[in-house]
C-alpha cells in the first residue's frame, strides 16, 4: 500500500473503484474493460488537474513523501559507475551526506547529496537526512578532491535542516556550513545543485552554492520549515499552511524571485511515481549544462557564480 | 471621570534620547541583578562593575568605544529593506519595519563605518540587536557585501561585529541567500589578503554563525556571549535532555576550537589595534 495524502483522496477513490471493477470482472468473467478504461482516463485527468493546482503546503508534503527517490537512488539510476567515498578525515563518516566519484555518460563527476533512509531503521541510520558538521566537512573534502582532478560537482539537496544536536554544536555546525559557502563560491570546477526534496535553510545551502541551482517541481527551499516558522511567528504548529504561503518556498516562487536558475519537471504525481524518468530528466539537464559550462573559462565561471549570489536581495536606497 | 483615563499611551522616548537620560537613572544588571547607575555604565563601557557581565549594546556604542575620538564616516547609511514577499504574520512586515525605524532611529539591523583605530584605518560593520532581533535580511547582507567591496578597493581591514538571532524570517529565502552572498564576498576579501576580524557578541546564532561570523581570519568574542548555530531551546527539544552548564557560551566555543580568544570590552580596542598593526608591518 503506497502512502497517499489527504488531498489525493479523489485519486485514491478512483483507484479503489478500478480495483473493484477489475475484481468483479475477474469473478464474473464479464468484459468490463471499457469501464476500466474510462475510469483510468478519468483517473489520469483527476491526477493532472490535482497536481496542476497544488497549494504550497501540499508541495511541501509531496517533497517529504517517504517513497521519493534520494541521492543514492538517483546515482544508481543515472550513473554508469559510482565509487562512494567516506569520512571527513577528522571525526567520522556522516551517514546523512553521501558522495563519491561517478560517471555519467562516460564523464566523471563528483556527486554529493543528502541521504534519507528508506525504512524506519535506515531513516535513523541516516539521521533523517540531517547532517552533522562532519557531513559538511566530508562534502567539502570531496569537492576539493574534485577540484584537484578537475571534475565537475553535482549536489542533491534534501534535508529538513542541519542537525541541531549537542555534539553538532561542539564540533562547530555553524563553522562547517560557513566554510562550505565560502569555498564553494570560489571552487574552480563547475557546480550544479538540485533541490530534490526539502531545502531547509543553512543545512541545504551548505551544499547549495552552484553555477546552476535547480529545484524539482514539487520541492521547497527556504530559510526555515513552515512548521518552525509557524511556531515562531504564531507560537503554534497549527499555522503551517499559512506559513508555507508566507514563505513563498516553492520552485515557482523561487524562480520568480530569481533565487534559483530553473525548475525540473517531475513525473505526474511526483518524483516517486517514476524515479527512473525523474533520474533521466535530471541526467539530461546535467549533461546539457556541463557541456555548456565546460566551455566557459573557469575564472569567469567563478566570477559569474559570485556575481549571481551577490545580486540576490531587495534593498531600497 | 476624565482624570482616571490616560489620554497619552505608552512611552514615546526614542532610544537616542534615552541614552542622554538625566543623572539618577538606574538600571539592573541582567546577570547579577544589582542596580547599575547609567553614567557609571557608560564610563565602564557598559560592563557590570559587579559581575563583569557585558551588557548588550548597539553600533552607536561600539563605534564610540572603538573609533578614535568617535570620528567616523558612515557607509551606505540609507539602505532600507524592501518587502519582496509581501510578508504578513500578526502584522505586515512593512509595518513592522516602520515601527522599528521609529523605535530605534536605525535604518536596519546593521551600520557600517570607516574610521581610525589608534591611527589605523578600519571599517567596522556592526549589528544592532534592537532592530528586529538583529535579524539578517537583504540590507544586512548588502551592507556587508558593499563594505567588503569598500575594504578591497581601499585596502582597509574589516571588522564585523555580529549580534543577531539569525536570518530574518520575513524575507525568507532572500535572507538565506545573504549567507551565500556575504561568504562569497569574504572569499574575495581573503583573496585580496585583507585582514578580516569577526567579533561575536551576545547573541550570535543561526544563519549569522553559519556564514560571516565564523569566517574571520581571527574569530574573537566577548565573554559570556551566547554563540551557536541552533538555538538552545531547539537543541534541548531535539536531544530531550538538559544542556550542560555553560553550553554555547563564548568560553565553550573557545574550548572547542572555534574562537581565537575572548576579549574583555575594556581591552577590545587595544587588542584590535595591535592585531591590525601586526598585519600591516
Amino acid at each position: 500500500m503506497d502512502t497517499s495524502f489527504d488531498f489525493e483522496k479523489p485519486i485514491a477513490d478512483l483507484q479503489q473503484e478500478i480495483e473493484k471493477v477489475t475484481q468483479i470482472a475477474q469473478k464474473t468473467s464479464v468484459d468490463m474493460s471499457a469501464t476500466v478504461k474510462e475510469l483510468e482516463s478519468k483517473l489520469e485527468k483527476t491526477r493532472a488537474e490535482l497536481y496542476k493546482n497544488l497549494t504550497r503546503w501540499q508541495k511541501v508534503q509531496i517533497s517529504r513523501h517517504p517513497e521519493r527517490p534520494y541521492t543514492l537512488q538517483f546515482i544508481e539510476l543515472m550513473c554508469d559507475d559510482f565509487i562512494e567515498l567516506h569520512g571527513d578525515r577528522t571525526v567520522k563518516d556522516d551517514k546523512a551526506i553521501v558522495g563519491g566519484f561517478a560517471t555519467i555518460n562516460g564523464e566523471t563527476v563528483m556527486v554529493i547529496g543528502h541521504q534519507k533512509g528508506t525504512n524506519t531503521k535506515l531513516r535513523q541510520y541516516r539521521n533523517f537526512g540531517m547532517a552533522n558538521p562532519e557531513g559538511y566537512r566530508k562534502a567539502l573534502r570531496l569537492m576539493k578532491l574534485a577540484e584537484k582532478f578537475n571534475k565537475p560537482v553535482v549536489t542533491f539537496i534534501d534535508t529538513p535542516g542541519a542537525f541541531p544536536g549537542l555534539e553538532a554544536e561542539e564540533r562547530g555546525q555553524g563553522e562547517a556550513i560557513a566554510r562550505n559557502l565560502l569555498e564553494m563560491s570560489v571552487l574552480k570546477v563547475p557546480i550544479l545543485c538540485f533541490v530534490v526534496g526539502e531545502g531547509a535553510s543553512g543545512g541545504a545551502l551548505g551544499i547549495g552554492i552552484g553555477d546552476k541551482v535547480y529545484m524539482l517541481e514539487h520541492t521547497w527551499y527556504s530559510v526555515i520549515s513552515p512548521e518552525s516558522c509557524s511556531s515562531i511567528l504564531w507560537r503554534s504548529w497549527e499555522f503551517k499552511e499559512k506559513a508555507a504561503e508566507c514563505l513563498k518556498l516553492t520552485a515557482e516562487d523561487m524562480l520568480a524571485n530569481k533565487l534559483i536558475d530553473g525548475i525540473i519537471p517531475e513525473p505526474l504525481g511526483g518524483a516517486h511515481h517514476d524515479p527512473a524518468l525523474m533520474a533521466q530528466t535530471i541526467k539530461n539537464q546535467i549533461l546539457k549544462d556541463l557541456s555548456k559550462l565546460k566551455k566557459v573559462a573557469i575564472d569567469k565561471l567563478v566570477d559569474q557564480r559570485i556575481e549571481k549570489f551577490c545580486s540576490m536581495g531587495v534593498v531600497q536606497e | 471621570m476624565a482624570w482616571f483615563k490616560r489620554d497619552k499611551k505608552g512611552i514615546f522616548t526614542s532610544t537616542e534620547d534615552k541614552l542622554e537620560a538625566p543623572d539618577g537613572i538606574w538600571d539592573k544588571c541582567p546577570s547579577c541583578k544589582k542596580p547599575l547607575h547609567y553614567q557609571e555604565q557608560v564610563d565602564n563601557l557598559y560592563i557590570c562593575q559587579y559581575c563583569n557581565h557585558h551588557l548588550r549594546i548597539g553600533s552607536k556604542e561600539y563605534f564610540e568605544i572603538l573609533f578614535d575620538e568617535n570620528q567616523f564616516k558612515e557607509l551606505f547609511p540609507k539602505l532600507r529593506s524592501g518587502d519582496p514577499l509581501n510578508f504578513t504574520d500578526s502584522k505586515k512586515y512593512t509595518d513592522r519595519l516602520e515601527e522599528s525605524y521609529k523605535k530605534t532611529g536605525l535604518n536596519d539591523a546593521i551600520r557600517s563605518a570607516h574610521g581610525k583605530i589608534e591611527g589605523q584605518d578600519l571599517v567596522i560593520a556592526c549589528m544592532d540587536f534592537n532592530f528586529i532581533g538583529g535579524s539578517m535580511g537583504s540590507v544586512v547582507g548588502e551592507k556587508i557585501a558593499r563594505s567588503i567591496d569598500y575594504c578591497i578597493k581601499n585596502k582597509i581591514p574589516f571588522l564585523m561585529i555580529s549580534k543577531s538571532g539569525g536570518a530574518r524570517m520575513m524575507e525568507a529565502a532572500f535572507s538565506l541567500m545573504q549567507m551565500a552572498k556575504t561568504s562569497a564576498k569574504l572569499a574575495l576579501l581573503s583573496k585580496a589578503r585583507i585582514p578580516y576580524i569577526s567579533l561575536l557578541t551576545d547573541p550570535t546564532t543561526g544563519g549569522v554563525t553559519a556564514s560571516y561570523a565564523m569566517l574571520g581570519d581571527i574569530n574573537i568574542a566577548e565573554p559570556g556571549a551566547l554563540i551557536g548555530f541552533a538555538g538552545p531551546r531547539v537543541i534541548k527539544e531535539t536531544i530531550k535532555r538538559d544542556l550542560p552548564k555553560g553550553f554555547q557560551t563564548s568560553e565553550f566555543v573557545l574550548e572547542h576550537g572555534f574562537l581565537d580568544f575572548i576579549v574583555d570590552r575594556k581591552e577590545l580596542k587595544a587588542k584590535l589595534a595591535s592585531f591590525i598593526r601586526m598585519m600591516a608591518n
